[in-house]
């Protein structure tokens, strides 16, 4: 089965995307993370107001079997958390690039430069889809 | 150390199975994902690997007489053709595994037992059989590495079932589909025997198949190629774990281990005091008769909260003294809430006692609710 990897996306190698706004970046886990995940039950999110260093474990999410950490791209600060989750935690495996956003946060300056292109994140899960 | 494989692992790996180590064992967590198992198997057919359990076969004259001395239910009352949940104590009356005993003929029984307990179940078996005074008489084989199994389940299986074994029955004469619930029968398959029991750990109608190894792949297959038109689906370890907590069977080493026994887990009614002697009898009778301290309930969390998994700590609401860590917890696809079992005080074992469960400093409310979460509709 082929993975989304939208092209105009950062990535992690941890399986988190990051689409940066003029310096407001939204964060989700990527298609390839949700599939390996399935059945996502329940969502942690970071409060609004934390700050965040890259790398830093920052959200949980659950599925039937197991609980998994996630880690934060790229330093900054969170402004907003999708309330939309805490209901409808399924939306992450259903909508990874849109209605299943963890969070936005306003990026360090800078923060964003060490993260891999849609290509470097194909290589990096060893998958034969296009970006 | 290297994990074991069953006959079945070439077809998990070119299939999907998503596989792990489960007690030594390379074994399919999941194909297509859990919840859409679970469901396959509570609305129309599931197909399990169950090769890792282990199988003793108990034959000979004095073998009824021997095993009724170490299990704790009836076997005087276990007919040939029949199957009975049942449980090995120790001199305690802790669990020292939890099994399903067929009875193959007057004198000749098949033990179904847990995987990560046949060196202790045989260790066990061969002490008492030691002490036993007609050990003569009794023959014990641990036959687990020669057999393999599979676990067909869901209410479509009684329906296409029949198809999957040529024959009729060896012990009564019976196809698979005409068993009772517990029934037990025997086919041909070249020169073995394969054994086919209406049991199951999901909660659901199903049949359980226990075949020497080398014809159990032949039934894999044929019981996919038989279930397709019914919506059958391969299934991994993760919906047997969920099918059986909605039906809240328990699990060995969750919540049985050498140190419980099956009256704490709620599993008296397979305990019969009366029969006669067996090992744990006496502190099993004074359970029974008022001396428990602790016992096996379910709980259910009543808001939105992450699932409860094996170790969480409960509390009673408000209070700061540890009550109970979770036996075993999930989020149960029928009903789309975190659910859980756990051994608590008596005092607090009773449906309605409000508790809460701790998952990553926070608390989450939940309730004791009456056993099992999931009952399969009557039809």
């Amino acid at each position: 089965m082929s993975t989304q990897i939208p092209a105009e996306l950062l990535y992690a190698p941890t399986h988190e995307w990051l689409r940066n706004a003029a310096g407001v970046a939204t964060v989700g886990i990527t298609d390839h993370a949700q599939h390996e995940l399935t059945d996502i039950v329940f969502v942690e999110l970071p409060k609004v107001g934390r700050v965040l260093a890259a790398g830093e474990s920052c959200a949980v999410v659950e599925s039937v079997k197991s609980a998994s950490d996630i880690y934060c791209p790229a330093a900054g600060e969170v402004v907003e958390v999708n309330p939309s989750l805490a209901e409808n935690p399924a939306l992450v495996n259903n909508d990874p690039y849109g209605a299943g956003w963890f969070f936005k946060m306003r990026l360090a300056a800078g923060a964003a430069s060490s993260l891999l292109d849609a290509a470097g994140y194909s290589k990096a899960i060893g998958s034969g889809s296009k970006a | 150390m290297t994990l074991q494989r069953t006959p079945l692992y070439d077809w998990h790996a070119a299939h999907g199975g998503q596989l792990i180590d489960f007690g030594g064992w390379e074994l399919p967590v999941k194909y297509s994902g859990i919840i859409e198992e679970h469901l396959a198997v509570r609305r129309a057919a599931g197909l399990f690997d169950i090769s890792h359990m282990g199988e003793v076969w108990v034959s000979g004259p004095a073998a009824a007489r021997f095993l009724n001395g170490v299990l704790t239910n009836d076997l005087a009352r276990l007919d040939v053709g029949m199957a009975q949940y049942t449980i090995l104590c120790n001199t305690q009356g802790g669990t020292v595994d939890d099994l399903y005993a067929y009875r193959i003929g007057e004198e000749t029984f098949f033990l179904i037992i847990n995987a990560a307990r046949i060196d202790a179940d045989m260790a066990w078996l061969e002490s008492q059989l030691d002490q036993f005074a007609d050990r003569r008489q009794v023959s014990l084989k641990n036959l687990s590495g020669e057999y393999a199994a599979l676990a067909l389940q869901g209410p479509a299986t009684a329906g296409f079932v029949d198809s999957l074994l040529p024959g009729q029955g060896l012990i009564a004469g019976l196809k698979p589909s005409a068993l009772r619930k517990n029934g037990v029968e025997a086919y041909a398959v070249g020169t073995d025997k394969v054994f086919v029991a209406r049991t199951g750990y999901t909660g659901e109608d199903g049949f359980e198949f226990v075949s020497p190894a080398t014809h159990i792949a032949d039934i894999w297959e044929a019981a996919l190629r038989a279930g397709q038109s019914s919506g059958i689906k391969p299934c991994g370890l993760g919906a047997r774990d969920t099918l059986r907590l909605e039906s809240c069977y328990p699990l060995y080493g969750h919540e049985l281990d050498e140190q419980t026994s099956p009256i704490e887990a709620g599993l008296g009614a397979f305990v019969k005091c009366e029969k006669g002697p067996f090992v744990g009898a006496a502190p099993l009778a004074a359970q029974k008769a008022g001396g428990l301290q602790r016992k096996s309930v379910a709980f259910q969390l009543t808001g939105k909260a992450p699932p409860p998994r094996m170790g969480c700590e409960l509390f009673i609401p408000g209070e700061s003294q540890l009550l109970a860590n979770v036996s075993s917890g999930t989020m149960s696809p029928t009903l789309g809430a975190g659910i859980g079992l756990a051994c608590l005080p008596l005092a607090q074992a009773h449906a309605g006692q409000p508790l809460e469960l701790i998952v990553r400093q926070t608390r989450y409310p939940a309730l004791v609710v009456p056993k099992p979460f999931y009952r399969r509709p009557t039809p």
